[in-house]
């Protein structure tokens, strides 16, 4: 596997570990934060965290991987 | 004829106008039907999958869940952004195929994939027979918003037989840019309408959004946390079910192929990318059906609690454009679900299961001749048999999920096969109708669809490895 790839789906692998595995640590209330509960403050900042984490992967990928024709 | 009333025609018949006059001036060949000439740049392949994307369900549904099952209904915002995540690694992959084969549909990637028409037939038929209830979900919603807007001005029925005329025309002349060009106008609507009503009740009613969400912890802590107002939606019910849902998202026949108008990998690689940003505003619809959960409680049907709360605290103008929205929002997801159901019934049914050497002119007729069969189709349905294909419905998104493994595995293992690919999407979508219609749904507290994509996906695997040790990929298979 190209090494950009191995990174992007390191980052990838982000939003599937706080998003889906850390919801049975995070099913709470308290504490608030900016106002919401913290499970819905949990998802909000990861869902919003999202994209910068694929930017990230995209432009690590431009960087690694040998650009192919098309 | 009410304010309202008068602002929802006009924005369905200009909406509509601008579909025609998208395809006004093209050459309307298959692949501008279909794939918009694969010239679409980032922008309006975003506006594309994000019309077809977000729904009725999006707008009424993501704030009835709030209302009536409060925290389950998270999950409609998680789900996006890991299918967004898995679209950056898979979608330009399909693209690229696409590309160098001429794909325009899903079906027509199976066949090119695993060599095999009858699999095409097959995937092709299990879509249009998913598609069809879909569609007249959207048609039944948009007939409750207008009338929910109107005030009961106009009867359902009525609303559904002028708009969907009028998506209808739009689909026939513009094929896929139609689609394209009224996201436009119906996407600017419905941000505007979420974020004026997402930040505006709240603060209309308790003087902000941290003061709405102390009232309701203070009155109804238990809607806060999984597993919300339900019994069966806990965190394992939420975990199998984003996993689900986010594989499945781009396994619908119509968002498969919306990758193909892309103009190149890259676009639709950059589109991922942004894509999760359009998440967000569903974090308002969820601030609307909380708010509604403390100033209207007791709506019988959550799913309006969103019109319901709009229609007490907004003029009737902007009752006009919120239901205008709506209706809109119905309208683009049905222009896509009509022009694709009808394009895998022209190509992959009809050209590759029955008559192999028909020309292109000849699908694309027949292809725009069943725009009319399948319209005319789901409204009968919608109209008349309201409740007919609940069934259908309920194992709409588990059954699509089903092509998940043959799509990810065919993309980047050489060694499944069209056997294997049989194997486990039979035994996959057999799994989900007898479980979901048996009453097994959840099964352990996990969703069933989740259950049944682990069997398919482990089937997928058995049969590729236990078959020959050949290169079953795609440039062996041409």
């Amino acid at each position: 596997m190209k090494k950009g790839t191995r990174f992007a789906l390191l980052l990838a692998s982000i939003p599937f570990i706080t998003l889906v595995f850390a919801l049975p640590w995070v099913n709470r209330i308290e504490p608030l934060v900016l106002g919401l509960p913290f499970l819905l403050f949990w998802i909000a900042l990861w869902v919003f965290l999202t994209p910068f984490i694929l930017l990230a992967a995209y432009l690590l990928e431009k960087k690694y991987n040998p650009p192919e024709e098309e | 004829m009410s304010l309202t009333l008068v602002i929802i025609l006009a924005v369905v018949v200009f909406s509509s106008l601008l579909g025609i006059c998208a395809g006004r001036r093209v050459k309307m060949d298959l692949e501008m039907w279909t794939v918009g000439g694969r010239r679409f740049g980032v922008i309006l392949i975003w506006l594309l999958m994000a019309g077809e994307i977000y729904t009725t369900f999006t707008f009424l549904g993501a704030s009835g869940w709030a209302y009536s099952r409060g925290a389950p209904t998270f999950y409609i915002m998680i789900y996006g952004a890991l299918a967004y995540t898995i679209s950056f690694f898979i979608l330009p992959a399909i693209w690229k195929l696409g590309k160098k084969h001429g794909l325009h549909t899903q079906p027509d990637f199976f066949i090119k994939r695993y060599g095999s028409r009858a699999l095409g037939v097959f995937v092709a038929l299990i879509g249009v027979v998913f598609i069809i209830p879909y569609l007249q979900l959207q048609l039944t919603g948009l007939g409750l918003i207008v009338q929910e807007a109107s005030n009961r001005a106009i009867s359902p029925n009525a609303a559904i037989v002028i708009s969907f005329l009028f998506t209808c025309a739009f689909v026939y002349t513009s094929g896929i840019r139609g689609t394209a060009w009224v996201s436009i106008v119906k996407d600017i609507m419905m941000v505007v309408s979420v974020l004026v009503v997402g930040f505006g009740v709240p603060y209309i009613y308790f003087g902000g959004i941290g003061r709405m969400f102390e009232t309701l912890i203070r009155e109804r802590p238990d809607y806060l946390i999984f597993p919300g107002a339900t019994a069966g939606m806990d965190v394992l019910w939420v975990m199998s079910t984003v996993l689900l849902t986010g594989a499945g998202f781009y396994m619908w026949p119509h968002t498969f192929a919306s990758v193909f108008s892309g103009k190149s990998a890259e676009t639709i690689k950059r589109n991922a990318v942004i894509m999760p940003f359009y998440q967000l505003p569903i974090l308002l619809i969820f601030f609307v059906g909380f708010t509604a959960l403390l100033v209207i409680p007791g709506l019988e049907n959550g799913d309006f609690s969103f019109l319901a709360l709009v229609n007490k605290t907004y003029p009737a103008w902007f009752m006009g454009f919120v239901g205008a929205a709506g209706a809109v929002t119905a309208m683009v997801p049905s222009s896509i679900l009509v022009l694709f159901a009808s394009t895998l019934l022209a190509k992959n049914v009809y050209q590759t299961g029955f008559n192999p050497r028909a020309g292109e002119a000849a699908v694309v007729r027949l292809s725009r001749f069943m725009v009319l069969v399948i319209s005319m189709l789901a409204l009968v349905f919608a109209i008349y048999l309201p409740n007919a294909l609940v069934n259908l419905l309920l194992i709409g998104y588990n059954g699509v999920t089903q092509f998940f493994p043959g799509v990810v595995l065919g993309l980047f293992w050489k060694r499944v096969s069209a056997a294997a690919v049989w194997t486990g999407l039979t035994a996959g979508i057999g799994l989900v109708a007898f479980l979901v219609l048996g009453g097994h749904d959840p099964l352990w507290g996990i969703n069933a669809g989740f259950v049944a994509l682990a069997v398919n996906f482990a089937l997928t695997w058995l049969v590729s490895l236990l078959g020959s040790d050949q290169d079953n990929s795609i440039d062996s298979n041409i």
